[in-house]
C-alpha cells in the first residue's frame, strides 16, 4: 500500500526537496514583485491623469481576461524575440525559465493586487479623510496614519487570497520547464512509476501552503468584521 | 500579426476539423460548456450541504471545497489522468480527462457561489416554507433555490470566464484546444512567436472580456429591477 521508502532511494528526496524550494522561491519572489507592481499600479490609477488611468485599466483587463498559462507562454516564447541582444544574454545567463515565469506571474498577480488595494481604499468612508484633515493632518499624513492603515486592513483578506492564487499558479511554470514542485513530482513519477504515492505527497505539500493561506485570510476577515461591526 | 491570423484562422477557430478532431476556439468553448453544465449539479449539492442543518454534512462539504480549492488545477488534471482510467476501467481520452478535472475543480468554486446565493436570502423564506409544512429539501427545491439561482446568474457567468481560462491547461495534456492551436501555429511559422502568442491572448481576451461585461450588465439589471420592485 502507501509506502514512501522509494523516496529515499536514488536521490528522489533531493529532487522533491529542490522542487519544493523552487516553488517557494518562485512564490516569494513573484509575491514581492507583485506587491510592488500592485502598489505602483494602484497609485498610477489614483492619479488624476486620464492616460495613466486608461493604461492601468488596460493592464488589469489584459491580466484578468487571459489565462495565466497563456501569459507565461507569451513571456517565455514571445517576449525574448523583441528584447535587445544584451538583455537576452543577461536573462539567458541566469535561469531563463525561472526568471520569465516569475515576471509573468508577478505581473499577473500585481494586476489583481492593484484592484484589491483600490477596493480596499474605496471601502474607507470619505468622512475619514475629512476628519483627518479637520484635526490638522496634511494630505500625506492623513494617508499615512488614517487611510492606508484602514485600507490595507480592509484589503488584507483579498490580498491573502491573491497570495493563495499565486501559490497555486506557480505550478503552471512547469509548462515552460521550471523545476518546481509539480515538475519534480512528474519527474519522480516517471522514474519510479509510484504515481499514486508521489501525487499524494505533492498534494499534501501544496495543501500545507494553501490551507495555511486560507486560514490566514479567514483570520483577517474575521478580525476586520468583529470590532467594527457596523 | 494579421498575416498569421489570415493564414491560420481555421486552425485557431476549429483546429484540424473537419479533417481531424475539433480544436481551437470551438473546442475551448465545448470544454468550458461541458465543464460548466456538468459541474453545476455537483455545485448545487455541495452548496446546499454547506447551508444544511446537519453538522456532519456541512463539515464534509466544507472539507471538500477546501481540499479542491487548495490544489492547483494542473495537479488535479494529473490526478484525473491517473485516476479516471482506474475508476472507469478503460482507457480515457485526454479530452475526457480534462473535462473531469475541470468539473471537480469548478464545482468547488461554483459551490461557493451557490452557498453565497442561498445565504443571501432572508431567513424568513426558509422559516415560512418550513412552517407551511415543507420538508427542508422541499423548501430548498421550491422556495430557496429558485430565488437564489436568479440572483446567482451574474456570478455564474463570471465563473464561466474562469472556466474558459481553466481550459487552457488542457493543452498541457495534449487536448487540441485554443492554446494547443497556437502552439501548432508557432511550430509552423517558427519565427513569429510573439505575434502568435499575443494573437492567442487576444482570442482569450475577446471571449472572456465579452462574457465578464455581460455579467456586469446582468448584475446592474438585476440590481435595478430589485430597486424598482422595492
Amino acid at each position: 500500500m502507501f509506502d514512501l521508502s522509494f523516496l529515499l532511494e536514488e536521490g528522489h528526496l533531493t529532487l522533491l526537496r529542490n522542487g519544493v524550494l523552487t516553488t517557494v522561491r518562485l512564490f516569494v519572489v513573484s509575491g514581492l514583485m507583485a506587491s510592488a507592481i500592485g502598489i505602483a499600479l494602484a497609485t498610477l490609477r489614483a492619479l488624476p491623469i486620464r492616460i495613466c488611468k486608461a493604461l492601468v485599466v488596460a493592464i488589469v483587463e489584459y491580466h484578468r481576461n487571459v489565462p495565466v498559462l497563456v501569459q507565461i507562454l507569451v513571456w517565455y516564447f514571445g517576449v525574448p524575440q523583441v528584447l535587445p541582444e544584451a538583455l537576452k544574454l543577461w536573462i539567458n545567463a541566469g535561469n531563463t525559465e525561472f526568471f520569465l515565469a516569475a515576471v509573468a506571474l508577478s505581473l499577473n498577480s500585481g494586476a489583481f493586487v492593484s484592484e484589491d488595494i483600490r477596493s480596499g481604499l474605496r471601502a474607507i468612508p470619505y468622512t475619514q479623510h475629512e476628519a483627518a484633515w479637520s484635526i490638522g493632518l496634511t494630505y500625506l499624513q492623513s494617508l499615512r496614519y488614517v487611510i492606508l492603515p484602514q485600507g490595507i486592513g480592509a484589503a488584507l483578506p483579498a490580498l491573502v487570497n491573491q497570495a493563495l492564487l499565486l501559490f497555486k499558479n506557480s505550478s503552471l511554470a512547469m509548462a515552460i520547464g521550471v523545476h518546481e514542485l509539480l515538475y519534480r513530482t512528474k519527474q519522480i513519477d516517471n522514474l519510479t512509476f509510484r504515481t499514486f504515492d508521489i501525487f499524494l505527497v505533492a498534494t499534501v505539500l501544496y495543501l500545507i501552503g494553501t490551507l495555511a493561506l486560507m486560514a490566514l485570510a479567514e483570520h483577517f476577515a474575521k478580525r476586520r468584521t468583529a470590532p467594527m461591526g457596523v | 500579426m494579421f498575416d498569421i491570423l489570415h493564414d491560420h484562422l481555421a486552425l485557431f477557430l476549429v483546429g484540424a476539423w473537419p479533417h481531424g478532431p475539433l480544436g481551437g476556439v470551438a473546442n475551448t468553448l465545448v470544454l468550458a460548456a461541458l465543464g460548466l453544465v456538468a459541474s453545476f449539479p455537483l455545485a448545487i449539492a455541495v452548496g446546499m450541504a454547506q447551508v444544511s442543518p446537519w453538522r456532519w454534512l456541512r463539515t464534509g462539504a466544507d472539507a471538500w471545497t477546501r481540499l479542491v480549492r487548495g490544489i492547483p488545477l494542473l495537479l488535479i488534471i494529473f490526478w484525473a489522468y491517473f485516476a479516471v482510467p482506474l475508476l472507469v476501467g478503460a482507457e480515457v481520452s485526454a479530452f475526457t480527462t480534462a473535462v473531469c478535472a475541470i468539473i471537480v475543480y469548478e464545482s468547488a468554486f461554483l459551490a461557493q457561489i451557490v452557498r453565497a446565493g442561498l445565504e443571501s436570502l432572508p431567513r424568513g423564506q426558509m422559516e415560512s416554507a418550513r412552517s407551511i409544512g415543507l420538508s427542508w429539501l422541499q423548501s430548498m427545491r421550491h422556495v430557496q433555490l429558485p430565488q437564489a439561482l436568479a440572483n446567482m446568474l451574474p456570478s455564474i457567468v463570471n465563473q464561466s470566464v474562469s472556466i474558459i481560462k481553466a481550459t487552457s491547461l488542457a493543452y498541457v495534456i495534449g487536448v487540441p484546444e485554443l492554446t494547443y492551436s497556437a502552439a501548432q501555429v508557432n511550430t509552423i511559422t517558427l519565427t513569429k512567436p510573439l505575434q502568435t502568442f499575443l494573437l492567442l491572448a487576444a482570442f482569450y481576451f475577446v471571449l472572456c472580456f465579452t462574457l465578464s461585461r455581460f455579467a456586469g450588465w446582468m448584475e446592474r439589471r438585476i440590481a435595478r429591477r430589485r430597486l424598482g420592485l422595492a
